[in-house]
Order: structure tokens, then C-alpha cells, then sequence
């Protein structure tokens, strides 16, 4: 019946849950219509789109957080979508109630969108799968309700790693060819894993800088390189250039129960991204990190600072591709 | 779903069967700078107490055909006429009907639309859906002191009650035809045609 238009770009994305399986062309789509919602945003009187008007979209979170929450609050809320957040302290989960009953009563309250974070690896996909199966009463026999993963467990976070790339490709023009460094905690972080997966499906190349206690079981399956040595990483050498990106991980301290590594200031002085450091980087290198910077610990004061870093334009591009991600899930006829 | 309103502009010219050509690439490039002469005649652009005239195209071909009358128009009367891009695609009310559309660019002069004369710029007119939802990403971008609107081919066929100030050519239509507009930016050559 609908003839495709030049323009039509059918994602066939129904969830958004990893960045594993994300295929590069919709990888891409999602990028391109972040700086489409960036373009359609600037410079304009009334920062609101009315693209998602009627649409719930429920942020349930079971840990906290800052910018992630707010960014899709804000994402939705800009293209007038209605935005609930449940977090997990204040809710019925304090009495008791299981994941499943509360993702099944979000739903049933009707909700279109459910952006789950939540401590357990794997629980979004969980979630995506139980409502897929009931279906829902009040969307129709077609009905759907999109989950989004705002970071699970140690597993994935796939639109922090989208943002990143988002901020990369302002930054310096482009993803593929470059040469991206995720230093740090790897073991506890699915920003890590998010990225490495999403930034090789882009062409990049990835090379991971940290401890061999905080390298997760199984690294060596992803489409990264593997480094120890922070100083050697960074001043590359003829088969392997500098790299264009550095990208520093929080130390997870709340979810580590061991000694990964001796002391604070070993890491700190062996992991951490110095101002010496950062002066050896090719000018044009870009500095980010996902955020909550531990300043003195995994980065300095002075970098995190620096024009090379680009903390706050990831946050901004963070809104623009949490918009990108809630178009492509929400605004379209329902995916069969 | 039937309002489709211009083809996939392929290559090979008009010559394939069941296509009608409408205009060649020199009819184009005449109905362009006819459309260019009523919209300095309406607007006056180089008048010294006229307001700021703004050309918005929407995309993809209104984006070139905004450019090719704005060239035209300082071409005649030697006045600059800021162009732009507003890409409708986000107010639009059929994003629920279809699979989600790709965002086109947006950029508007610098000096804004606010108390400017606004020519919005596309290659068909159908239903009317574009243009409304052209009208409502307007209003968040500022308010102009007056709105106008520029199409290549009139199919007709409206679902709403819009009407266009500039026409370039009117073409009675069947729903279920094709007006193919091609232009040398966008399909490597100049012409529109009927299928």
C-alpha cells in the first residue's frame, strides 16, 4: 500500500537494549537524526517539538542517577512527550514487588516507552521480553511498549555509547579510521563494553587500557586490542598511531568487592589521565568521560577542564541522541 | 496509503512508458524565473521600506528551488534574499502511519524570520500536509510578519485548506499518478514528469 519515499527509513528497531547488535546503518540513522534534532532545536524561540504529543514514556530506575534520568526527561519532554520517572526507592519495588509485576502495571497504566536502569545485567531484556509476550489490552492487538536499557548490571548502556560517538563525530569530523583509547575500570563497566562494540560497528578502531584484574572474562571475543600500559597507548607507536579519542572510565568502587588493584594513588598515578599525560596527545585528541568524573582518581582537575575535554558537549549530545532514540522507537507506525 | 507526491526521480528522462513529460529543463528554468519576477513584484525585495524577504525551502527539492529563485531574484533586482531549510518532518501528522522518516537538515538565515516576508518553497503541492506542518515549525522558529508559499507543480488533490501564493505550473492529476519533479542537484538532470 505505502509506496517507500526516498526519505523513509524503516529502522526495524523495536527496543533499544545493546549496542552488540546494532547493525551500522542503524547505528548511523540514529546518529544522523540526533544532529537532525540537534539542527532542528538551535536558535529557535520555543524548544519544543510536537512529534511525541500523547506518548508516555516512563523512566524506572533501580539506581541512581543524574544525567541519564534527566537527559531522557528532557528528550522527551522537548518533543512533548508525557515523561513519569519511577524510581525504585519510591515506589512499590520497596514493598516488594517483583520486576516483572512492575514493568507489567507500567505497562497496563499505559505506557509507551519504558527506560529501564537497573542493576542486574540482562533485566531490560528481561522486561522487553515478558511485554512482548502478554501484549497489551489497551494498545490494541498490535500494541507495544519499546524498552530502552539505560545501563544494566555491568552489561550494556547503548545510548551513553551512542552519544559518544555522537560527540566524536562533532569533534573530529567522523568515527571510522579512528583510533579510540576506553582506559580504566573495564571489568565494571558497561559504558565500556557499550562503546567497544557500537564505536568497531562504526569502523573505529578500539583499544582498551587497563589493569588485567579489571578486564572482564571473555574480552578477548570483542572487536578490540588489548593494552596494559597507559604511556605506550598514548604516544602509539608505527603500526599503531596516537590515539584521536581518549576515553577515561569511572572506578567503580561501589560495585567492587576485591582488591583489583593495591592502592588509589597506584591506579591513579599508573591509569589516571595526568595534564602530562594529556599534553603528550595530538592536539586535535579529544578527552571524554562518561561521567561522574572522580577527579584526582581516574583524571585531573586541570584536564577534565581543558578546552580538550568534552564532559558538557557529551551531556548535550546526550539529550539530542536520547531524542533520536525516542523518535525512531515511538513516532512511527507500530513495527509488526 | 496514496499521497505520494513526487517520484524516485530516477535516471532516464522521461522516456519510459506511461510517462508524460510536463516540462523540460528549459520550461523549469523559464517557470523558475517567472515564479522569481511574482514574487518580486508581491514582495518588492529591493525596496527600501518592504520587509526582509526570506526564502524557506522545504527539503529535498524546495531546499534547491528556495536557492534557485533567490539567485534569480538578486539577479533582477540586485537585492540579497536570505535563504533556509525547515524540515517539516517533526510536526508532521502522518509520522504514526509509516515506518519513522529520516530528519532532513534545518538552517535558518541568521537574522532569523522574526517581522520578515517568509516564502516557504516546495516542488508539489497535494494534500496540504507538508505546507501545515511547514506552518507549525514555523511558529516555534519565530513569528514573520507574513507567510507565503511557492510550489513548482499544483496536482491538486487538498485535504486542507491551504493554497499557494507562486504556482508554477498546475497539473491536473489522478491520485494514483506521480508528479516526478528532477533537478540537476538532487537527480543529475532538470524536469518534471507525469507517470
Amino acid at each position: 500500500m505505502t509506496t517507500p519515499t526516498s526519505s523513509g527509513s524503516a529502522l526495524g528497531l523495536r527496543h533499544l537494549l545493546s549496542t552488540e547488535h546494532l547493525r551500522r546503518e542503524q547505528a548511523e540513522a540514529l546518529l544522523d537524526t540526533a544532529a537532525g534534532m540537534e539542527q532542528a532545536l538551535t536558535g529557535r524561540a520555543v524548544r519544543k517539538l510536537p512529534t511525541l504529543r500523547g506518548r508516555t514514556v516512563v523512566t524506572l530506575f533501580y539506581e541512581n542517577s543524574t544525567r541519564t534520568r534527566v537527559s531522557f526527561e528532557v528528550a522527551g519532554k522537548w518533543m512533548s512527550a508525557d515523561t513519569i520517572n519511577v524510581s525504585a526507592s519510591a515506589s512499590s519495588v520497596s514493598k516488594g514487588e517483583s520486576l516483572r509485576d512492575t514493568a507489567a502495571t507500567l505497562a497496563a497504566a499505559g505506557a509507551d516507552c519504558l527506560v529501564v536502569r537497573h542493576p542486574a545485567s540482562g533485566a531490560p531484556h528481561r522486561i522487553a521480553a515478558w511485554l512482548d509476550r502478554v501484549g497489551h489490552s489497551h494498545l490494541g492487538a498490535e500494541g507495544h511498549v519499546a524498552v530502552v536499557n539505560a545501563g544494566d548490571g555491568t552489561h550494556e548502556h547503548p545510548t551513553q555509547a551512542l552519544l559518544d560517538a555522537a560527540t566524536l563525530r562533532r569533534r573530529l569530523g567522523r568515527v571510522e579510521g579512528t583510533h579510540v583509547a576506553i582506559v580504566g575500570d573495564v571489568l565494571h563497566s558497561r559504558v565500556a563494553r557499550s562503546n567497544a562494540h557500537l564505536l568497531a560497528t562504526l569502523g573505529a578502531r578500539v583499544t582498551l587500557v587497563s589493569p588485567p584484574t579489571l578486564l572482564p572474562v571473555g574480552v578477548g571475543q570483542w572487536p578490540v586490542a588489548i593494552s596494559h600500559d597507559l604511556d605506550a597507548t598514548l604516544a602509539g607507536d608505527s603500526s599503531h598511531p596516537a590515539p584521536d579519542a581518549v576515553m577515561m572510565l569511572r572506578v567503580q568502587a561501589e560495585r567492587m568487592h576485591g582488591a583489583f588493584f593495591p592502592s588509589a594513588r597506584e591506579y591513579a598515578v599508573r591509569f589516571g589521565l595526568s595534564q602530562v599525560r594529556a599534553d603528550r596527545l595530538p592536539d586535535h585528541a579529544v578527552v571524554l568521560h562518561p561521567g561522574p568524573a572522580v577527579r584526582g582518581m581516574e583524571i585531573a582537575s586541570s584536564v577534565a577542564d581543558s578546552s580538550r575535554a568534552a564532559i558538557a558537549e557529551q551531556v548535550t549530545a546526550g539529550v539530542h541522541v536520547r531524542m533520536a532514540v525516542l523518535y525512531h522507537l515511538l513516532a512511527g507506525e507500530d513495527v509488526a | 496509503m496514496p499521497s505520494r507526491q513526487r517520484g524516485a526521480a530516477g535516471a532516464g528522462g522521461a522516456e519510459a512508458e506511461g510517462e508524460r513529460e510536463l516540462l523540460s529543463a528549459a520550461d523549469l528554468a523559464r517557470t523558475v524565473a517567472r515564479v522569481a519576477h511574482e514574487i518580486i513584484e508581491r514582495t518588492a525585495p529591493d525596496g527600501e521600506a518592504s520587509p526582509p524577504v526570506v526564502l524557506l525551502g522545504l527539503p529535498t527539492r524546495g531546499t534547491y528551488l528556495a536557492r534557485r529563485l533567490a539567485e534569480r531574484i538578486s539577479e533582477i533586482t540586485g537585492a540579497i534574499v536570505p535563504t533556509g531549510i525547515l524540515d517539516p518532518t517533526l510536526y508532521r501528522d502522518d509520522l504514526r502511519l509509516r515506518p519513522t522518516r529520516a530528519l532532513a537538515e534545518t538552517e535558518l538565515p541568521p537574522a532569523g524570520i522574526d517581522e520578515a516576508v517568509v516564502v516557504l518553497v516546495d516542488d508539489v503541492l497535494m494534500s496540504g500536509r507538508t505546507v501545515r506542518a511547514a506552518l507549525d515549525a514555523l511558529r516555534d522558529h519565530g513569528r514573520p510578519r507574513a507567510v507565503q508559499l511557492a510550489v513548482l507543480v499544483d496536482r491538486g488533490h487538498r485535504e486542507l485548506p491551504i493554497r499557494a501564493d507562486y504556482v508554477g505550473k498546475n497539473v491536473p492529476t489522478n491520485r494514483t499518478e506521480d508528479v516526478a519533479v528532477r533537478l540537476v542537484e538532487v537527480d543529475g538532470e532538470d524536469g518534471v514528469s507525469l507517470r
